[in-house]
């Protein structure tokens, strides 16, 4: 019994240490298996999770250039940085988008207009690009959502630098403006480039010289932590800020050249002939750039882009206008150097003119005539016969060729977004355009700036600024030079590149004659820019009406009973002093009525703005005294 | 009188050397370094895994001195008494689990503490050391291999605190508890078709498994099969504990030096992800010696179950020495992506008290065990 019992104990414990031994070997088995995962891991996989773990940590960051400064041939700023702070949504990292917002409007107010414009930026945006709530936070709101920071994962307070222009309307065609990157634009940029900025030029300058305003961006290595938090950086290239401009803008006469333009419908440019420097560049309406700089309000665009007086039309190198008798000295310029005319040819003028075999009468705009003129009386006066009649001797192809140097009929290259080029027409045009021969009439029509002829008030600026540098012909340019910004000793500014061309004459007297008969214009007795004559310095001009309508055969033109909008365009172009030009001007003002009595004194004070005469005594109203 | 003539031959006991001062106190010297260097050890990963912390430490540091007071407390208590104390110790168990369900309070979700007024803490845990205790004691009662009555009565034991743990919920620790039961069974011979009948048995059950768990417990099984399927939800955990490992390689990235543990990316990282901290700074050159460390522990276990003085004694230090090896391999096979997550820390390397104490308590029960032989030579 006792042995049988202690034979049992024996066989017990023989069977449990047995089982002992399986567990261990079970144990090691097991071990084994894990020890195999961790080969696995740390050895077959390790370069791809050190990569991951890598990946993780560091983070690359795009630090964005600082927008270069844009200032005024005096110095002025025109276009700085202002540090504002916004409140951004990354929508990616907000479970409750609503419930955010929501929440959010408790502590800092959020009213519909950043709703509305929240939800339009909200589709434009790039994935895990913080979209702004609000803009303009205070201090005190900043302040506000610190403390509450912790309770909105992905939302952010994001201090950034936002474009401002001081000057507003006043700059707004000149500048334009920046703006949000839209989608059409992503596609269009170096997306690397840009990867921190959030605004592109979108106009004028800005969008002209995106490439020196916005820089090069820089980068920096950061570790993160898992909540994305920056704890250090590893590495970092600063960004490359955009170059400062200056311009041959002067603030001043660009102030004083909006002011006289005032309410009119209308446009001036002014540019130094000497270097084809724009001074001003006026488009009146005109509108408040900063409004579009974070988003301008469906409602504020919708009133501006609807407005019948289109603000955000550009007129100065947008606006195709037919230019009228303005164009009168250079047909006459072109005759001289083709040998068709001289000084002293003369037509008459019995207040119409008809091509041989033709009985259809192209009216002169004084219907008496003016008698036997020379291109001195023509121009001074304006009369239409002299002009019809040598335009029909050039023929259109002459004709083509002579305008085409000043510029006329293709963009004159200036560093302005969106310049037009206006049309000068020609045999081949119509043919292609039209899929119609050129008629004789065409021509003449041609030779006083109507029919299908269109010129934009730079081109005509820049055709002028030609004329008083005696045929060389220069790009007009708004910006002098650029300038490294942000360094510590002052850089040296770089001018900008120069396209010019010199207009081949064989006789200069030429240009003295056309110049002359200019001057008449204002000093002759007769002239029809004669009010405008100022006592201290002499200005050469040509005044130009410009027709919206045409007129039937045997109407006449009343200005009392025609619409508003179908009233003649009233032209001036104008370069002063003579002797030494260092202005000249073209003035657009659209149903204007006439350039002698509209355009002309307008142009008069521009130019006394810029040189410091007398001013005009008050403008008296004189209807239809000339073309 | 035989009876006596025999004892005192026993009593006698020539095979064993004097005993040393270790062995009077009732430490097991191999057992004790091995605990010490493993818990030297997990305060170094724990300093560095805290983000430096002092505090961290310090407060470990006086759980150690706790539990290893408390172990040392428990292996002067002789293996008899332990078995005459081991119904009502189960008994008071399963009482304070009901109580947990009724009145306990809720942390993270779960009801599993029990608020005595001046101490709280969680049943469940002591039922880790109740179940084996339980088990071992009615096996013991009996002959080996256990009868079928007896596989029963032991099951049945086994599933009371499973089911109530399990409802808390607390799916990891009815798990261990479940092992703890299955693992005495297989100490004291429960036979291979028996073993065979119980695997085909929890394969049947675990569909039923599944409509009986919580939606985040099958999130977890679903994401344990497909980590890449919900990358910053609940695959981040495994994903970002794995590239911490892995990242690691051969020699790993240097103490203090994890990248993962340190910039936040692993989830966890003092608690139950503290083994991929270890992956991460000491490569898998540092993993294998505290594999070697556990295996060590785990050996000797074994070793002091089968040359245990009475049956009770084996049952139980096997039993707890397996249940040490489940909990080991619990947690490193969650880390690594071998095992869905389950709540279970690393054994006396994760930073917290409750389980360190448990586990303390169990190595002076299987001191005790060892310690209190009487010298036989049999």
């Amino acid at each position: 019994m006792l042995e049988s019992g202690f034979q049992d104990r024996k066989r017990e414990q023989r069977m449990i240490a047995t089982r002992a031994t399986i567990a261990a070997l079970l144990v090691i088995l097991a071990l084994g298996v894990l020890v195999a995962r961790l080969l696995h891991l740390q050895v077959e996989r390790h370069e791809h999770f050190s990569v991951l773990s890598q990946d993780n940590r560091v983070k690359i960051q795009p630090i964005p250039p600082t927008r270069g400064l844009i200032y005024d041939a005096n110095g002025v700023l025109l276009a700085e940085n202002h540090p504002s702070f916004s409140l951004e949504i990354t929508i990616e990292k907000v479970p409750d988008l609503d419930a955010t917002i929501a929440a959010l409007s408790h502590i800092i107010p959020i009213d519909a207009k950043d709703r509305a414009r929240f939800t339009r930026l909200k589709r434009q945006r790039m994935r895990f690009q913080g979209v702004p709530i609000r803009l303009n936070l205070t201090p005190a709101e900043v302040a506000r959502f610190s403390v509450n920071g912790h309770r909105f994962p992905g939302v952010d307070v994001r201090a950034e630098l936002v474009r401002a222009y001081p000057l507003g309307p006043y700059t707004a065609h000149v500048l334009g403006y920046v703006g949000r990157i839209n989608e059409r634009e992503l596609k269009r940029i170096d997306a690397r480039n840009y990867a921190g900025t959030h605004f592109i030029g979108k106009g004028g300058i800005e969008k002209a010289h995106e490439d020196l305003l916005h820089g090069q961006v820089g980068h920096q290595q950061v570790e993160v932590n898992a909540r994305g938090r920056v704890l250090r950086t590893l590495e970092s290239q600063p960004p490359v800020p955009g170059r400062d401009l200056s311009l041959y803008l002067d603030i001043n006469l660009q102030r004083a050249t909006t002011d006289i333009l005032g309410e009119r419908r209308g446009a001036i440019v002014a540019i130094d002939p000497r270097n084809g420097g724009v001074l001003a560049l006026v488009s009146q309406p005109s509108f408040d750039p900063n409004l579009f700089v974070e988003g301008i309000s469906q409602k504020d665009y919708h009133a501006l882009l609807y407005s019948p007086d289109k603000p955000l039309f550009n007129r100065a190198i947008r606006g195709q206008y037919p230019p009228g008798s303005t164009v009168k000295p250079f047909v006459g310029l072109a005759g001289l150097l083709e040998g068709t005319v001289n000084a002293q040819s003369k037509s008459y003028c019995p207040g119409y003119f008809t091509l041989p075999g033709h009985s259809h009468r192209f009216r002169c705009w004084r219907r008496g005539g003016h008698g036997q003129v020379d291109l001195h009386a023509a121009m001074a006066e304006s009369c239409d016969v002299y002009f019809y009649d040598l335009a029909h001797k050039l023929g259109i192809d002459r004709l083509h060729a002579r305008l085409a140097e000043f510029g006329f009929g293709t963009p004159t290259g200036v560093d302005l977004a969106g310049e037009l080029g206006g049309l000068l027409p020609s045999r081949e045009w119509k043919q292609r355009v039209r899929n119609q021969p050129w008629f004789p009439g065409e021509t003449l029509i041609i030779g006083i700036g109507q029919g299908a002829y269109l010129a934009t008030p730079l081109q005509l600026a820049a055709a002028t600024a030609t004329l008083a540098n005696h045929g060389h012909f220069i790009a007009p340019r708004v910006v002098r030079a650029s300038r490294a910004s942000e360094t510590p000793q002052r850089t040296p500014e770089e001018p900008l590149p120069l396209v010019d061309h010199q207009i081949q004459v064989e006789d200069q007297a030429h240009w003295d004659t056309v110049i002359d008969s200019m001057v008449a214009v204002i000093e002759d007795r007769r002239g029809t820019a004669r009010k405008i004559r100022s006592p201290d310095y002499r200005i050469a001009g040509k005044t130009g009406t410009a027709q919206v309508f045409s007129i039937g055969q045997g109407e006449r033109y009343d200005a009392d009973t025609v619409p508003e909008r179908l009233k003649d365009h009233a032209l001036f172009v104008a370069f002063a002093p003579v002797e030494d030009p260092r202005i000249a001007v073209a003035v657009v003002i659209e149903n204007g009525g006439s350039g002698s009595a509209t355009a002309a004194p307008i142009a008069r004070r521009v130019i006394d703005a810029y040189l410091g005469g007398e001013p005009l005594p008050p403008e008296e109203e004189e209807r239809r005294d000339g073309n | 009188m035989a009876t006596n003539a025999r004892s005192a031959q026993l009593d006698r006991g020539v095979d064993e050397p004097l005993p040393g001062p270790l062995r009077r106190l009732h430490i097991d010297a191999p057992l004790l370094v091995a605990l010490l260097g493993l818990c030297g050890f997990g305060l170094m990963v724990l300093y560095s895994a805290s983000d430096q912390s002092p505090a961290a430490v310090e407060r470990q540091l006086l759980r150690l001195g706790i539990a290893f007071g408390l172990m040392l407390a428990i292996a002067q208590i002789t293996p008899n008494r332990l078995r005459h104390w081991s119904p009502a110790l189960f008994v008071a168990g399963c009482i304070m689990l009901i109580a947990v369900l009724v009145v306990g309070e809720v942390g993270k979700g779960a009801q599993r503490w029990l608020d005595l007024g001046f101490i709280r803490f969680q049943p469940s845990e002591l039922l880790k050391l109740a179940v084996p205790m339980a088990v071992a004691w009615i096996l013991a009662a009996r002959p080996l291999p256990p009868s079928h009555g007896r596989i029963l009565m032991a099951a049945i034991i086994t599933m009371i605190p499973v089911v109530l743990i399990a409802k808390q919920p607390d799916l990891g620790t009815s798990l261990l508890v479940a092992s703890a039961g299955v693992m005495v069974l297989f100490i004291a011979g429960l036979s291979w078709r028996m073993i065979g009948a119980l695997v085909i048995v929890a394969a049947a059950a675990a569909p039923l498994l599944w409509f009986g768990m919580h939606d985040y417990q099958r999130e977890r099984v679903l994401t344990f099969l497909n980590p890449q399927s919900d990358p910053l939800g609940s695959g981040y955990h495994i994903i970002q504990s794995q590239i911490a490992i892995g990242s690691g390689g051969i020699s790993g990235k240097g103490w203090l030096n994890g990248t993962q543990s340190h910039l936040e990316f692993l989830p966890e990282r003092n608690t139950d992800f503290i083994f991929a901290v270890i992956g991460e700074e000491f490569g898998f050159a540092g993993i294998l010696a505290l594999l070697a460390i556990y295996l060590f522990i785990i050996l000797r276990g074994l070793v002091i179950a089968s040359r245990a003085q009475d049956n009770y004694g084996r049952l139980l230090a096997g039993g707890l020495t397996m249940v040490f090896f489940v909990y080991v391999f619990v947690n490193t096979g969650m880390v690594t992506g071998l095992l869905p997550v389950v709540g279970v820390p690393l054994p006396l390397i994760s930073y917290g008290g409750t389980s360190m104490v448990t586990l303390m308590i169990g190595f002076g029960m299987i001191m005790s065990i060892e310690t209190h032989r009487k010298r036989v030579r049999i």
